[in-house]
This record gives structure tokens, C-alpha cells and sequence, in this order.
């Protein structure tokens, strides 16, 4: 049966939509029309969504997640995943190959397809890694991998460190028009580091990460990419003096896009408070004038993307010191209400952060979602901006509740989510 | 006598002793009242009291430590409290027990007072929270150790009458030392000048911030400053990674009685031990009667030990 979300405000950057209208959707779940012409009276004998005073988006792509399959289901699984994702209205997930074992070849590649295919909800695409076991030393078949559907490479939570290995991925991966995917980070430089090097280190006691070991790989990385001309996205960014050096290789025509976390727009160092171990992250929260910079890269465009950076961790991994325990927190299904925060608290527009989840990842990532045209699969999240709520860790999704955000008062909340135009969440 | 005769003193009332951060000025000064007369007990022939008789208190000790862990045992015993060492190089935490479970474990022999020292900073506060009893920091990582602060304290001022006004440069790897952190914040509280010395390697970053004053010769730093604090140098960072060579460490930064000319003529010498001679100071210097107070430094540490474990255990009633 065909339905139709009406009365709602549609935004939709990439076909510059921003009006009240209504979206009709077909028998197979795509979208067969969206506009003002959508009302009740137009779209006949259709289930009718009425989201008076609502918005819908196209469903939220998150361009950074850690499913757990294979080999830490005790953390994450496809079907938990779906059930948080659905919950914060996010339809596609980008995730990482950082699993036991690796996604570095055809056959376990295959198997989480099938995994995937059997279990998730929500659309999986999946990175397979750069090198293999993640070793950073040998390159995986780039060509192969992508035969098989991987969307693009990255070592994920790793960096690659060999300026050999690196140089030979970017040339390489242009023969296959591969997407090369990198959390840029030097090792040496970071060894040991736990926090950002700076003043709560020194405090807490911690051994800090300075932001130049981001800098140094961007700036490597820039260098090599100037040679090849490959596809090049920088996962994630903590620090504002990143942004400088990026303009100054974007001002040279060199091509790229990169991407931040929404805990890194959201948080600081200072947040870290008595050793939260939840809010241990890679890269390392830093200064507020980052998180500021960082807010401001997103508003003029230098960064394309903003991702969860979903990490769920079991109570075992985060429930020791701070130093030894796990990096990064879950944050899928509060990822959109947490970036309206930026909206609410006027830092940026409403169609930036719209674009930042959906139209740019689709496009970096090669997704097919992110828009709401004729004939696209029907992903829609309703969301009712102004909603307050509190995030509560007993009323957590995913299967890890290490939430960096925990009792967080947040305005703005999914009501409903539509994958291929079926209803799959609606708010109690 | 009160120790201090001027300066108003409060009781500190928290459950745990965790940093000197969490104390206010009239704290410590309570504290170091109270120290005062485990001193004079100290120094007499039956220091036995039973101010603490059927209570029990673990020494959690992560880390090798030989003077920190027998004054606190020491410090316990005087009270008349029940102490039990646990030695942790033998014990299910090689075996991979986390910290949170070996403290679920202890919790549950009912303990009155646990004394941890960890190699990992906030541990003793991840313990805390965990547990029912009341938790001394003998030393967590590089963040804190505030008994040897206090006890530093103590010393000064048993020894010169004041801590306010006086010059006290720490010297050494300020980097990675809970000593010197403690010792900072108790000290610029108490009202002294604090200076820093190190090589910038092994400085860190934004000390500036905490109200100290920086320096990275120790000519300079030295200056007409009344108490020079050596900190110990760990053999490990000097085999290129902060410092090129011991030796290069000896000529530049250890003390010896060239560099100590530029102090006070007067200036006493303190380090928490155990020391490095001659890598961070001179032997004979060390052993110099009338400069050295590094025995006071350890007659000290048992009196202000034995003063936080009695406010502890008042607090708990």
C-alpha cells in the first residue's frame, strides 16, 4: 500500500527544499512524489502520516560506526545497531573494519554482507581496511574488496604510519578509484597519550596526545594525495589548527573531504571532569577554541561531514582507570538530537547540519540516500525540533550504554523513521 | 601548642584523602596541628595509642614502595589498628582481576581504611567509589600523592617556622611526578613561592598555569631560594628519550655544591626518596647534616600519617 508523510516541513539540501509539503511514497517503498502538491486531498487512498508541525529529512547516514560483527557481538550486533540507529533516526551507517576477525579480504567481507543482509534493519555499508590485519604494512585487494561492495578503505581507529605504505595506497587506490578513508594520527607522537596534551593532563596526571600528532599525518597525507589525485576523506578532526592547514591545501586545488565527530563539537577536554572514562576518546577531546573552530569548519564548509563516531564498549572495557581503559563512546541515537544542539544554540543553520548527515555523506560515500527525489528509497526521520528531553542510560539502545552525554538535557527528538517507506520507529 | 598559632584551623571532614586539590587551607593547617603531637609521641618510648584498637586498614600497594608503605603501616600499628600489607606482585591482579574487582573483594572483608598507591593516575578515586571505607592515595600515577605533601609541609615547618614567604624550587622530572604536583598545590596554598626546574623535555605543558614559576636552568631557578626539593630521577628517561645521558643529567641538573651557591646560604635540602646519588644530587650533599633534612622528611611522614588516619576514622563515625 502507498502512504504519505503530509503537513510536514521538508528539508532536503540537495534538492534545495525547505517548505511545508508532504512526501508520497509508492507500493516498493521509494518516493513517487514530494511537494506542496502532497496533501491529503491530492495523494487518494494512501495511509496518511500527518506531521503537522514536524520536520522530515532524509534518513541520517552516519558516516562513522563500529558495528561489533564480527568477533565483538558482545558489544554491538546488526540488530541492536538498527534498533539505536532507528531510535535517532539514522537509515544508512558507515562502518568500520576494526572487528576480530579484520574485514580484510573477500570471504570475511562476504560474511558480514550475508550477516548484514540477515540481520540489520538499517542499510550497512561497509569500509574494508587499507592494509592487512590493520598491520599497516600491505595493502588489501583494493579492486576485489570493492567488487564485493566495500565502499571505500580505512584502518579505522588506526592511522597508517608508513610514509612508504601510504604513498603506495595512494597510488594504487587511484587505479581502483578507491576511497581511501583516514583517522589521521601519528603513533609515535601519541604513544601512550590517553587525553589531550595540555593543562587537564598535566592536572589529571595523564600522558596527553598533542594536536600535532593530527597535524603531521594531514599534512603527509596532503602531500602524497598532491601526487596521485585520489579519493581522500579525513575521518575525523579534533583540532582547529587542522582547519588551517586544510585550507591551505584546498586554496592548491588539491581535492578531499573530511569529517568530524559530534562529541567533538559538543564536548571539551574540561568535560573529561574526575577521569570520565566515557568520554575517552580517539582522537582526544581538546580545547574549547578547538570545539569552537571545529563548529566554525563545519558552518564555512571545510569540514563536509559530521558522524557519530559510534564506538559501543561493554562495562568491562570502560570500567578501569583512565589510562587503560577503551577509547570512544556510543552516541548513534542521540547523534541527531545532539546535533541540533547547534541549532538550538544558534552556532549553525539547520540546513548545515541536514547537509553535514545526509546530502555529503551520501556523496562522499557513494550511498544511495541522503535526498528525497522522485523514485529514491523513502529514508525519512521526523523529528520534532523543539522536544525536550534528557538522555537516560537505562533508556540506551545499543547494547553498550557508554554514552559520553549521559543526563544531557537535549531539545529536538526523532518521532518517526521510514526505511524503504515503511514505518519502523515511531516515539511511545 | 598548635602548630600553627595564627592560622585558623578547620576540620576536614571528607570521607577520603585523595589529593590535596580537595583540601582547603584550614584543613591542612588542622591536619598539620594534629600531626604535631604524633611528633612528640613519636619521639617518646611508648608511642603505642588505641585510638584506632579493632579497626582495620589494608595497604594496597601496586607499586614497589618500602619507605610509603612501612610508615603507613607503621603510622597504623601506632594507632592500635590491625594491618595487613597486601602484596600485589603475587596476587590475582597479575592474573588479570581488574582494579574494581580486587576492591569488591577487599570491600567485602570489611576494611575500615584502605591505602592504595597504583601506577595508574585516578585510581585511587575509580576506588573510592567502589568501595565502603575510607581510601588514602599513597600515590596515583603522576597525579597525586598528599600524604608525602603534607609530610613535606610539616617538615618545613617544624624546621623553619613558616612555610608562607619562602622560596621553594622542586627540581628534577616534574613531568611524570605525583610529588611535585601535590607539593605545588600545597605549598603555592600555604602561601610560598614555588619554582619549577627542569629540562622542557621533561616539563609539563601549561605548569605555568598552576601558579608556579618556571625554570629550566638551575642557576636561575636556584636563586636566593630557601628549600631546594630534588625529585627522583627515573633511570629509564634518560637513555635518549627526555635525556641524552646520565651524565649530561648530572652536569645540568643534579645538585652539587657549585650549583647550590646560588641558594640561600642557608638553603635546606629535601627529596622523597629513595635518591639516585649522584645522578640527581651530589652523595657527600646528601648526607650533609646541615643542609639535608631528608630524615626529617621520614620522621615526619609517620606523624602525618598516623594524623590522617585518625581524622579519617573520626569521620567515619
Amino acid at each position: 500500500m502507498k502512504s504519505a508523510i503530509i503537513n510536514a516541513r521538508i528539508i532536503d539540501t540537495k534538492n534545495d527544499i525547505d517548505d511545508v509539503g508532504g512526501i508520497l511514497i509508492d507500493e516498493k517503498g521509494f518516493v513517487e512524489a514530494i511537494g506542496k502538491e502532497v496533501t491529503k486531498n491530492n495523494v487518494g487512498d494512501v495511509k496518511i502520516y500527518d506531521c503537522t508541525n514536524k520536520i522530515a529529512i532524509p534518513g541520517v547516514i552516519d558516516g562513522r560506526v563500529f558495528a561489533g560483527e564480527p568477533g565483538f557481538e558482545y558489544k554491538e550486533n546488526y540488530r541492536t545497531l538498527s534498533q539505536a540507529a532507528i531510535s535517532g533516526g539514522v537509515t544508512s551507517v558507515v562502518t568500520m573494519p576494526n572487528t576480530d576477525p579484520v574485514i580484510d579480504d573477500v570471504s570475511t567481507f562476504d560474511f558480514i554482507k550475508r550477516r548484514a543482509r540477515d540481520k540489520s534493519l538499517i542499510k550497512i555499508h561497509s569500509l574494508a581496511s587499507l592494509t592487512k590485519n590493520l598491520d599497516g604494512n600491505e595493502i588489501t585487494e583494493f579492486g576485489l574488496l570493492k567488487l564485493s561492495g566495500a565502499i571505500g578503505f580505512t584502518d579505522g581507529i588506526k592511522c597508517v604510519q608508513s610514509n612508504n605504505v601510504m604513498d603506495k595506497i595512494f597510488n594504487y587506490a587511484k587505479n581502483q578509484n578507491a576511497l581511501i578513508v583516514q583517522m589521521p594520527q601519528d603513533n609515535e607522537l601519541s604513544k601512550n597519550g590517553v587525553i589531550n596534551e595540555g593543562l587537564i593532563a598535566t592536572k589529571l596526571g595523564l600522558k596527553g596526545i598533542p594536536d600535532y600528532a593530527e597535524h603531521v599525518v594531514i599534512e603527509r597525507d596532503l602531500r602524497l594525495l598532491s601526487q596521485y589525485k585520489s579519493k581522500y576523506h579525513i575521518a575525523l578532526l579534533s583540532s582547529g589548527k587542522s582547519l588551517e592547514i586544510i585550507n591551505e591545501w584546498k586554496s592548491k586545488n588539491i581535492d578531499f573531504t573530511t569529517g568530524v565527530s559530534i562529541n567533538h563539537l559538543s564536548l571539551n577536554e574540561n568535560d573529561i571532569g574526575e577521569f570520565r572514562t566515557f568520554l575517552k576518546l580517539s582522537p582526544p577531546l581538546r580545547t574549547e577554541q578547538d570545539r569552537l573552530d571545529l563548529i566554525k569548519g563545519v558552518k564555512n564548509g571545510t569540514i563536509d561531514i559530521i558522524v557519530s563516531d559510534h564506538k559501543p564498549e561493554d562495562e568491562e572495557s570502560k570500567r578501569l582507570t583512565f589510562q587503560k581503559c577503551a577509547t570512544g563512546s556510543s552516541g548513534i541515537e542521540t547523534f541527531l538530537s545532539l546535533a541540533l544542539e547547534q541549532y538550538h544554540n544558534g552556532n549553525l543553520e539547520l540546513k548545515t547540519i541536514i547537509k553535514a548527515i545526509t546530502e555529503n555523506p551520501a556523496k562522499i560515500f557513494g550511498i544511495n540516500a541522503g535526498s528525497l527525489e522522485k523514485g529514491m528509497p523513502a529514508d525519512i526521520a521526523v523529528i520534532d525540533l523543539e522536544k525536550p528531553w534528557v538522555v537516560k542510560r537505562d533508556q540506551i539502545q545499543s547494547k553498550s550504554k557508554n554514552t559520553a552525554i549521559e543526563d544531557k538535557k537535549l531539545q529536538g527528538k526523532v518521532e518517526k523513521t521510514f526505511l524503504n517507506g515503511k514505518l519502523v520507529f515511531e516515539i511511545q | 601548642m598548635a602548630l600553627f598559632k595564627t592560622k585558623q584551623a578547620v576540620k576536614y571532614e571528607k570521607k577520603h584523602l585523595l589529593g590535596i586539590q580537595d583540601l582547603s587551607i584550614p584543613e591542612i593547617v588542622h591536619i598539620l596541628n594534629e600531626s604535631q603531637s604524633f611528633v612528640e609521641l613519636n619521639r617518646k618510648e611508648n608511642k603505642k595509642l588505641s585510638l584506632l584498637k579493632g579497626k582495620t586498614q589494608i595497604n594496597l600497594f601496586f607499586e614497589s614502595s618500602t619507605r610509603t608503605l612501612s610508615s603507613f603501616e607503621l603510622a597504623g600499628k601506632r594507632l592500635g589498628a590491625d594491618v595487613m600489607n597486601m602484596n600485589v606482585s603475587n596476587s590475582a591482579i597479575k592474573k588479570g582481576e581488574t582494579l574494581i574487582d580486587t576492591a569488591m573483594t577487599l570491600n567485602a572483608m570489611h576494611p575500615d581504611i584502605l591505602v592504595i598507591r597504583h601506577g595508574d593516575s585516578g585510581a585511587a578515586n575509580l576506588l573510592s567509589r567502589k568501595v565502603n571505607c575510607a581510601v588514602i592515595n599513597a600515590g596515583d600515577g603522576w597525579r597525586e600523592h598528599p600524604t608525602q605533601a603534607l609530610l613535606d609541609a610539616m617538615t618545613i615547618k617544624m624546621k623553619i617556622g613558616k612555610i608562607e614567604g619562602l622560596k621553594i624550587a622542586i627540581c628534577g622530572d616534574i613531568m611524570h611526578s605525583r610529588v611535585a604536583r601535590s607539593n605545588i598545590y600545597l605549598l603555592t596554598m600555604m602561601g610560598a613561592e614555588v619554582r619549577v626546574i627542569a629540562p622542557s623535555t621533561l616539563m609539563p605543558k601549561e605548569i605555568h598555569q598552576f601558579g608556579v614559576k618556571v625554570y629550566t636552568n638551575m642557576e636561575d631557578g636556584l636563586k636566593d631560594v630557601d628549600i631546594i626539593m630534588m625529585l627522583r630521577m627515573q633511570l629509564e628517561r634518560m637513555d635518549g628519550s627526555y635525556i641524552p645521558s646520565t651524565r649530561e643529567y648530572y652536569e645540568f641538573f643534579a645538585l652539587d655544591y657549585k650549583k647550590i651557591k646560588h641558594a640561600k646560604e642557608d638553603a635546606l635540602i629535601m627529596h622523597p626518596g629513595p635518591m639516585n646519588r649522584g645522578i640527581e644530587i651530589d652523595a657527600s650533599l646528601a648526607d650533609d647534616i646541615n643542609r639535608s633534612i631528608i630524615v626529617q622528611q621520614v620522621e615526619m611522614g609517620v606523624a602525618v600519617r598516623m594524623a590522617c588516619l585518625k581524622i579519617l576514622m573520626e569521620n567515619q563515625i
